[in-house]
C-alpha cells in the first residue's frame, strides 16, 4: 500500500497556555510537494518541527512513511519511543532551517559528511565521495574546503540542503529556506529545491515564495491562528483565494 | 567655499578643482597633535620610578644575588618545579573532566542530577581551598580506610588504609582537582550555553543522539568560549599550587622553604621560587595563545582588528 508519506491528524500543540496548533490534519502524498503559507506566528514552523519531533505534540497523531512519530502503539496504549528509536526516525527526515545552522567549525564538505560518519557510521573515505557528489549536485563542488563563515547565505543554505540529503531522507522539511537571504540569492536556493522536487523527493515547504509554490507545489496550505484556513491546488488557490484572510495575506506578501 | 576662485592665500582651492580629471587625488593626513604635557609628566614619573626601583633591587646587598644564582638550578628546586608542573597539569585535567561532567549534569533534564551538580559547586566554591587541602590531608581521621565492596558496611573486596593512600601529593591533587572542577563547571556551562540552540537542533535533525550532539557539535563550539578562561585558570593554578606548602606538598614553594629553613636565605629563596613561577606563567600564556588559535577554526571571518585584540600581548606583529 502506498499511502501518503506524511499523515497528520488533529494535531494540537500548546506553549504554556497559548494553543499554537489547534487541530491540524494534513496529508503529504509520496513524491508530492506541499507548500505551507501563513502570517508570522501562525504556527507554520511549529507544525514542521512537530513532524520530526523537535517539538512534542499535545494531542493528535503524525505518521511518516507509516511510522507513528514519537510513539509506539502497543495494544491500545501509546509508549514513548526510546531515544535511539527517535534518532532512527529523524534520520529519514531531512530538515532545512531558515538560518541554515551549518556547523561553523567544519568545512562545507565536513558538514555534509558529518551525518554520514557520525550517525550512519560510514567510513570517512566513502563519506567524502558521497559528500563531494552532493556538493556538486547543489553546485558547490569548488567550495568544499570553505568554512560556513566564508560562504554567502545562498551557498550556506545549499550546503545545508546537501547535508540533509546525505542522510538519504524520504522526506524533506524546509522552514522558510530563503527568508534570511538577500533577494539576489533566493533563486539559487529555489533552483536546487526545484531540482529536488523534480527528482521525486517528498517535500513540506514553509515559504513566502508564491512563485515557487505556484510552479512546484502540488498543494498549498494556508494556516492562520493554528488552523488550516484554506487548501488546494496552488495555481487555483492563488488565482482565486476564497477566504478573506488569505486574500489579505496575499495582498501583503505579493 | 567653491565660489572664491581668485582669492589669494588659498592655494588649495584651485588645486582641488583641477584634481577631478582622472579620479582620486592622494591627500595624506600628516596632522600635528596638540601637546599633552600631563601624559609626558606621568610617563617621566613612571620611568623614573621603575629605574629607581630596579636600581635599589640590583644594588641591594640584602638580596644576595649570588645565592639566588646558585640555587636557581639546584636539584631540589628543580624537583619542586617538576612537582608544581605535575600538580598543575593533573589537577587541571581532572578538574576539566569534573567540570564538564558537572556542567552536563547541570544542563540535564533530571532534577536529581542538577541538584547533585549544584551541591558540588556550591560546597567546593563556598569553602576555602586551604581548608579543603588540610581536610584531604587528614581524611584518615574521618575515613581510616577505603574499600570496594557492598555499600553500607557490607563485605569489602579490596581495602586500602588512608594513611598509605593519602600522601601529600595525592591529598594536594584531590584538593586542587576537586576544587578546580567546581570552577570549571561554571566555565563549561557558560560555554555550552553560548552555543546557538539551532546547532543542537540541526544535529538532532540529522538523527544524532544526545551524546553525539554534545561531543561532535556542542562541545567543540563551546571550547572557543571555554578555552580563554581555562587558560587563565591554568595560569592561576600554577601559583595556587603553592598553597600545598601547608601540607608539605614538595612543590616549588615547599622546597624553597625547606632550603631557607637550613640556610636562612629567606628572601633569596623566595625570589628563586618567584623567578620559576614567572617563567612557568609566561610559558603558559604563550601556549594559551596557540591553543586559542587552534579553536578559532571556522571563525576566520572575524575582522583582523578584533582577532588582534584577542591575542595575549596586545598588538602582535604576526
Ligand atoms: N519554544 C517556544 N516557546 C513558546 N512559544 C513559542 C515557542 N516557539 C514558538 N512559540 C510561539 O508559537 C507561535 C507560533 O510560532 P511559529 O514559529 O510556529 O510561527 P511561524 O508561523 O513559523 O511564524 P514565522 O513566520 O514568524 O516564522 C508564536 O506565537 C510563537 O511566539
Ligand atoms: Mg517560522
Amino acid at each position: 500500500m502506498t499511502g501518503p508519506m506524511v499523515k497528520i491528524r488533529s494535531v494540537r500543540k500548546c506553549f504554556g497556555s497559548v494553543e499554537v496548533l489547534r487541530g491540524i490534519s494534513l496529508d503529504v502524498p509520496t513524491g508530492g510537494v506541499v507548500c505551507v503559507v501563513g502570517p508570522s506566528g501562525s504556527g507554520k514552523s511549529t507544525l514542521l518541527r512537530c513532524v520530526n519531533r523537535l517539538e512534542t505534540i499535545d494531542s493528535g497523531r503524525i505518521w511518516v512513511d507509516g511510522d507513528l512519530i514519537g510513539y509506539a502503539e502497543r495494544g491500545d496504549r501509546l509508549h514513548h519511543l526510546r531515544p535511539a528509536q527517535l534518532c532512527a526516525q529523524r534520520q529519514g527526515i531531512g530538515m532545512v532551517f531558515q538560518r541554515f545552522h551549518l556547523f561553523p567549525h567544519r568545512t562545507a564538505l565536513e558538514n555534509v559528511m558529518e551525518g554520514l560518519v557520525v550517525v550512519k557510521g560510514v567510513s570517512k573515505g566513502v563519506a567524502r565521495g558521497r559528500g563531494t557528489e552532493l556538493l556538486e549536485r547543489v553546485g558547490l563542488a569548488d567550495r568544499a574546503g570553505h568554512y560556513p563563515a566564508q560562504l554567502s547565505g545562498g551557498q550556506q543554505q545549499r550546503v545545508a540542503i546537501a547535508r540533509s540529503l546525505a542522510m538519504d531522507p524520504k522526506l524533506m522539511l524546509f522552514d522558510e529556506p530563503t527568508s534570511a537571504l538577500d533577494p539576489e540569492l533566493v533563486q539559487e536556493v529555489l533552483a536546487v529545491m526545484r531540482d529536488l522536487a523534480a527528482s521525486g523527493m517528498t517535500m513540506m515547504v514553509v515559504t513566502h515564495e508564491m512563485g515557487f509554490a505556484r510552479e512546484v507545489g502540488d498543494d498549498l496550505v494556508f494556516i492562520d491562528g493554528g488552523v488550516i484556513v484554506e487548501r488546494g491546488n496552488p495555481r487555483e488557490v492563488l488565482a482565486a483565494p476564497r477566504h478573506e484572510r488569505l486574500r489579505a495575506f496575499l495582498g501583503q506578501v505579493l | 567655499m567653491t565660489g572664491t576662485p581668485g582669492t589669494p592665500g588659498t592655494p588649495g582651492t584651485p588645486a582641488l578643482a583641477g584634481a577631478g580629471a582622472d579620479g582620486e587625488r592622494h591627500l595624506p593626513i600628516a596632522a600635528i597633535r596638540p601637546p599633552r604635557p600631563g601624559r609626558w609628566i606621568a610617563a617621566a614619573v613612571a620611568a623614573f620610578g621603575m629605574v629607581w626601583l630596579l636600581y635599589t633591587v640590583v644594588v641591594n646587598e640584602n638580596l644576595h644575588w649570588d645565592v639566588i644564582a646558585a640555587y636557581l638550578m639546584d636539584g631540589r628546586v628543580l624537583g619542586g618545579l617538576w612537582v608544581t608542573i605535575q600538580l598543575t597539569v593533573l589537577s587541571m585535567a581532572i578538574g576539566l573532566a569534573l567540570g564538564i561532567l558537572a556542567a552536563v549534569m547541570q544542563l540535564s533534564g533530571s532534577p536529581v542530577l542538577r541538584g547533585a551538580s549544584a551541591l558540588y559547586t556550591w560546597f567546593f566554591r563556598g569553602t576555602p581551598l586551604l581548608v579543603q587541602l588540610i581536610f584531604w590531608f587528614n581524611i584518615g581521621l574521618v575515613f581510616p580506610s577505603f574499600g570496594l565492596g557492598v555499600p553500607f558496611d557490607g563485605p569489602k573486596l579490596v581495602e586500602w588504609q588512608a594513611n598509605e593512600l593519602i600522601t601529600p601529593f595525592t591529598a594536594a591533587l584531590l584538593g586542587l582537582a576537586i576544587n578546580e572542577g567546581a570552577y570549571m563547571a561554571e566555565i563549561v556551562r557558560a560555554g555550552i550555553r553560548s552555543v546557538d540552540p539551532g546547532q543542537r537542533e540541526a544535529a538532532e535533525a540529522l538523527g544524532m543522539s544526545h551524546r553525539q550532539v554534545l561531543r561532535r557539535v556542542v562541545l567543540p563550539q563551546a571550547m572557543r568560549v571555554i578555552i580563554p578562561p581555562t587558560g587563565n585558570q591554568f595560569i592561576s593554578m600554577l601559583k595556587t599550587t603553592s598553597m600545598v606548602s601547608v601540607i608539605a606538598g614538595a612543590e616549588l614553594l615547599t622546597v624553597s622553604q625547606r632550603i631557607y629553613l637550613g640556610n636562612f636565605e629567606v628572601i633569596a629563596m623566595l625570589i628563586v621560587a618567584s623567578i620559576w613561577y614567572i617563567v612557568l606563567t609566561t610559558v603558559a600564556s604563550v601556549g594559551q595563545h596557540f591553543v586559542e588559535r587552534r579553536f578559532e577554526r571556522g571563525h576566520h571571518a572575524l575582522p583582523a582588528r578584533v582577532r588582534r585584540n584577542l591575542r595575549p600581548f596586545g598588538k602582535g606583529s604576526a
